[in-house]
């Protein structure tokens, strides 16, 4: 699971969970894999993407290397920049741990880097 | 026309792939034929450029079918989301075999609500060969097509039987979307899904693209 996957998953569907999100990381086994850098790409993924959640996430599980705290200006235009989100949106991926509800301590297992976010029925 | 990889090529990476050992009826598993899903595929980054450095989700990508399609036309980054243990992880090895790494895939139930919600409007493109609802999950296709609508802020590509046609259009038009149908084909339900007591099926099935409109 990649930290731009994590970076849109929320636990909010769960009975009695407001908000649920960000989920927390529990990693396990974390690897890195090499993905084609595409400036334009990135550069449109970078509005989506709740940059502090990101950097609490990379950090969490020891891979926050240095991305800059905040996004730059013009990160269009600064391939330094778009680098360095590229590596810790697509490059970081989980293999095994587990994702928790920050409200209720649900665990959802992540397992050959997939996470499972299937619901008992009584959950929803 | 914008640039893409050889239909020839993609075909024969497509039929590398492994499909469902035991194939559930209720989920309605079957791969999509590769000769159909690389024509599909091929005509939406040919005519459409609607692949290529995308964020792309399949919905219900079971062993990847559709996604290592995607992945090896260049998309960005594709999401499958698939509701089936097994599925995943025969999509998990097929994606290793591959040797991709601009793919993720997420374990869920697309029927139930969401924990998609920050997701909407985010996608580019999203694909999928759909359950089509004939096996006690009616309307399962249009809960499918919906959860798309709210996906993409661009476009949507789906199959769905020519028999339901009027229908998806009238759905499609009351949500908003500019819907075409791209080819009418013949499927034909592999020997393997042995629910069918024939060796196989053919049903007619549109190749069904549709477009969000922005002033929806
Ligand atoms: C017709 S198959 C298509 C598989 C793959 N996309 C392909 O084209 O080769 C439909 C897929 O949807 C999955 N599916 C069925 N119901 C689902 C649900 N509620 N949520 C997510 N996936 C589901 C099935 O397990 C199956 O893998």
């Amino acid at each position: 699971m990649k930290l731009i996957t994590h970076n849109m998953l929320t636990s909010k569907c769960m009975k009695g969970v407001t908000v649920g999100y960000p989920l927390k990381i529990q990693a396990v086994d974390v690897k890195t894999t090499e993905v084609d850098f595409n400036p334009e790409f990135i550069s449109r993924l970078i509005p989506k993407v709740d940059w502090n959640v990101l950097c609490s996430a990379a950090e969490s599980i020891g891979y926050l290397e240095d991305l800059p705290k905040e996004v730059t200006e013009n990160y269009e235009n600064n391939v330094d920049f778009l680098k360095k989100a590229h590596r810790v949106l697509l490059e970081i991926d989980i293999i095994n741990g587990e994702l928790i509800c920050p409200e209720t301590g649900r665990k959802f297992p992540i397992n050959n880097g997939i996470p499972n976010m299937l619901l008992n029925e009584d959950e929803v | 026309m914008w640039p893409c990889m050889k239909l020839r090529h993609l075909q024969e990476l497509l039929q590398q792939i492994d499909g469902f050992d035991n194939p559930k009826v209720h989920l309605e598993q079957y791969i999509t034929p590769p000769h159909l899903a690389s024509h599909m595929l091929h005509t939406i980054q040919t005519h459409y450029g609607d692949i290529d450095g995308k964020l792309i989700a399949d919905l219900g990508s079971g062993c990847g079918g559709l996604t290592l399609g995607l992945a090896a036309l260049n998309a960005g980054l594709v999401i499958g989301f698939e509701v089936d243990q097994t599925a995943v992880e025969i999509c998990h090895s097929n994606i290793n075999d591959q040797a991709f790494s601009n793919i993720d895939i997420v374990q869920c139930d697309l029927t139930s609500n969401s924990f998609l919600s920050r997701w909407f409007k985010q996608f580019d493109t999203v694909i999928m060969n759909p359950p089509f609802g004939t096996k006690h999950n009616a309307g399962i296709d249009m809960d499918f097509l919906q959860k798309g609508f709210a996906l993409s802020h661009n476009t949507i590509y789906s199959l769905h039987k020519t028999s339901t046609r009027a229908h998806v259009l009238k759905v499609a038009k009351s949500n908003c979307v500019k819907a075409e149908v791209l080819a009418q084909l013949r499927y034909d339900l592999p020997s393997s899904y042995k629910f069918h007591k024939k060796t196989s099926v053919d049903i007619e099935v549109d190749f069904f693209r549709f477009q969000i409109l922005n002033n929806s």
